[in-house]
């Protein structure tokens, strides 16, 4: 689920209160999004994909990161490099090669087709 | 607070692939288009967080009948071998398209483009765009509550709210409506599927459309056991142990599933671990399915390395095949001027009785969204009806009953794989009799004091109305056939036909007459005033017997 929303980091653009499927966020007084409705996210890191400024982390957990987990810690978390993780993945954001150019399914299926690895 | 009130001569309800291809197909066809979407068309839905294979074959004769025949036989008799055809024609015409538009498909070693393969988030965001520059007016986190019933019980348009405004309601008249809502995954959390609560099936319901194939509903994929991310294919290399350590003997792990859903529904802890992937592909496994990887890095799992535990995940008719009937060849309803797209449509015409999950529902998407998105538009033609009044009520009456206790009560009949994975005759009646009760106690009102529980409360419904008509569609199919493992009953070459349920507060399930009757790919529909803009393709082909095909299910399911 959603964990993390870093004030310093965030643009406060509205993207990740615009293209959450389930409306998990709020705009706060200040701009910043507010996780208003957490046991909505479904966790398919949508937010995190589309935040320009990897301001956003969520935790890989179905139900929220237990209390003291490094899941939900903004400090812990930019220490391990886990912002932006997906966007680099699906090669989103200037000077990257698209993640679908890197796609390798095909490998895979051919496998299927003949009966397996 | 003042209401949107739009007319238009389409209307698509669902932002994920189905209804972006209608969008834009109805948009080509020369119509005035709307899209609505319940969150945000690009994001939404099953596609844009996990993405898929396609059933993509290029033109060449042979090869098209070859996967024809060797998918009528996977679908355990029960698919179409010319909607089959129709679908993979369709399916390459249209992502030839998806090139022309730009999207980046990959070269293999050879130099070869490959579009066997839509990467989710790049997909959509490209869908949307495309909608977005073929004029459709898009209504993002806008979900409809419930459809226009015309003069002629037709479907003339929907009504529903703002859910970021306030819940300022809307209302769009059309000539005719496109249901892309998805299937039903029973808010169990699965990738990206919550979005996927059945309210188009409902919605038609209350119109009276009837379903096709939901006994097909017990679709459930893996995940790591602490999240819900239900990505299969790299689960070809997994090997399976206990706590202990005790290595399960599953020499093709897609088709050992059963054994691993049994150990599971017994309560024991089930690990895997990808050590059967060779060091030499683990980065290309890793470029083909960044998402199956993803929630496992987060968590500090390296899953060549580590065994982590695992759990099933329902996936419902998302990956099941079961829905909304279709009667003609541009996917019409049996309701008039209401098309279906997608996974709220029986999926059962490429699918049968087995899951579409990934390839065969990423190409059903494509071209059934196109079929019905022209099949709209010519249906639209004959204009716009005013003044007609929203239907159905399920759901919306104020009441005392907690939207989130009839969720709770769904989920205790639906997600246990003892009650669904593995159905009995009398477990199914037992959860029918509770689903009776949360439907009367939904019919009384649920409590609804905002506009989002207005609309959770509307999705409890929709729950429900799913559940009961799966379980009376299960207990009509006293065998077990693909998706629909019946304990005890062993699969009966009597039962080889579709079956169709319906109905509200009685339900009712009939056996669908022969193939050839009702092959609606060839003509046009009762249902429609289009004319269906399909060459005759023939009737249904004798479908082969019944007998399961090892393993062929499980394959189908992991090629997402």
């Amino acid at each position: 689920m959603i964990e993390v929303v870093r004030a310093g980091a965030c643009v406060a653009c509205d993207i990740c209160i615009k293209v959450c499927p389930t409306d998990v966020f709020e705009r706060g007084a200040d701009g910043v999004p507010v996780i208003a409705r957490q046991p909505d996210c479904q966790t398919c890191f949508m937010c995190e994909a589309n935040c320009p400024t990897d301001a956003l982390y969520v935790a890989p957990l179905s139900g929220p990161a237990p209390a003291g987990s490094p899941q939900a810690d903004q400090a812990a978390l930019e220490e391990a490099g886990a912002f932006g993780a997906y966007r680099e993945l699906i090669g989103w954001g200037g000077g990257r090669t698209p993640g679908s150019r890197l796609d390798r399914n095909h490998v895979f299926t051919a496998m299927l087709e003949r009966g397996g690895p | 607070m003042t209401a949107t009130d739009l007319t238009t001569d389409v209307l698509v309800l669902g932002g994920g692939p189905a209804g972006t291809w209608a969008a834009v197909a109805a948009a080509a066809a020369g119509a005035r288009v709307v899209l609505a979407d319940k969150g945000y068309c690009g994001t939404s839905g099953s596609a844009a967080a996990g993405g898929n294979n396609l059933w993509y074959v290029p033109p060449d004769p042979a090869a098209r009948e070859a996967a024809v025949t060797a998918r009528l036989r996977s679908s355990l008799g029960l698919a179409d071998t010319g909607w089959m055809a129709r679908v993979l024609a369709e399916t390459h015409l249209r992502v030839g398209d998806l090139a022309a538009w730009g999207y980046p498909f990959p070269r293999d070693d050879a130099g070869a483009e490959r579009r066997g393969s839509l990467q989710g988030p790049e997909y959509m965001r490209r869908m949307r765009r495309r909608v977005h520059r073929g004029g459709v007016t898009i209504l993002d986190h806008a979900p409809a509550l419930r459809l226009l019933r015309g003069a002629d019980g037709a479907a003339v348009g929907a009504a529903g709210l703002h859910r970021q405004d306030g819940g300022r309601p809307w209302t769009v008249r059309a000539g005719a409506v496109v249901l892309a809502t998805g299937g039903c995954a029973f808010l169990s959390g699965a990738f990206g599927l919550n979005v996927d609560t059945g309210d188009g099936h409902l919605m038609a319901a209350e119109l009276g459309a009837d379903l096709s194939g939901m006994e097909f509903s017990a679709a459930y994929a893996l995940s790591p056991a602490h999240g819900a991310h239900t990505k299969g294919l790299m689960m070809m290399f997994a090997t399976y142990s206990l706590d202990d350590g005790t290595v399960l003997d599953l020499p093709d792990p897609l088709a050992g599933r059963d054994r691993v859903a049994a150990l599971l529904a017994e309560g024991r802890t089930v690990h895997a671990r990808l050590d059967r992937a060779p060091a030499h592909l683990r980065q290309a496994m890793r470029q083909a399915q960044p998402n199956y990887f993803l929630p496992l890095d987060k968590a500090g799992i390296d899953p060549f390395r580590d065994r982590y535990p695992v759990r099933m995940v329902l996936e419902g008719t998302v990956r099941g095949t079961g829905g909304l009937r279709i009667a003609g060849a541009d996917c019409a309803t049996s309701v008039p001027g209401l098309f279906a797209a997608g996974d709220v449509a029986t999926r059962e015409l490429v699918s049968g009785a087995v899951s579409g999950g990934g390839a065969y529902n990423g190409a059903w998407a494509i071209s059934s969204g196109t079929w019905a998105g022209r099949g709209a538009a010519a249906f639209a033609r004959a204009g716009v009806q005013d003044g007609a009044p929203p239907a159905g009520a399920a759901g919306l009456a104020a009441g005392r009953t907690r939207p989130a206790d009839v969720v709770e009560g769904v989920q205790r009949e639906t997600l246990p794989l003892d009650r669904n994975y593995f159905r009995t005759p009398a477990g199914l009646r037992r959860s029918l009799a509770a689903l009776d009760d949360l439907w009367r106690a939904t019919r009384e009102g649920l409590a609804a004091p905002t506009h989002r529980d207005r609309l959770r409360a509307r999705e409890a419904a929709a729950l429900v109305a799913h559940a009961r008509w799966m379980y009376t569609a299960a207990l009509a199919r006293p065998e077990t056939r693909g998706l629909h493992r019946l304990t005890g009953h062993p699969t009966d070459p009597a039962l080889r036909h579709r079956i169709r349920v319906g109905g509200l507060d009685d339900l009712w399930t009939s056996p669908e007459p022969s193939a050839r009757e009702t092959s609606t790919v060839a003509g046009t529909t009762a249902t429609s005033r289009a004319a269906a803009a399909v060459v005759g393709l023939g009737t249904t082909a004798a479908a082969p017997d019944g007998t399961a095909v090892p393993g062929a299910s499980a394959a189908a399911e992991a090629g997402r």
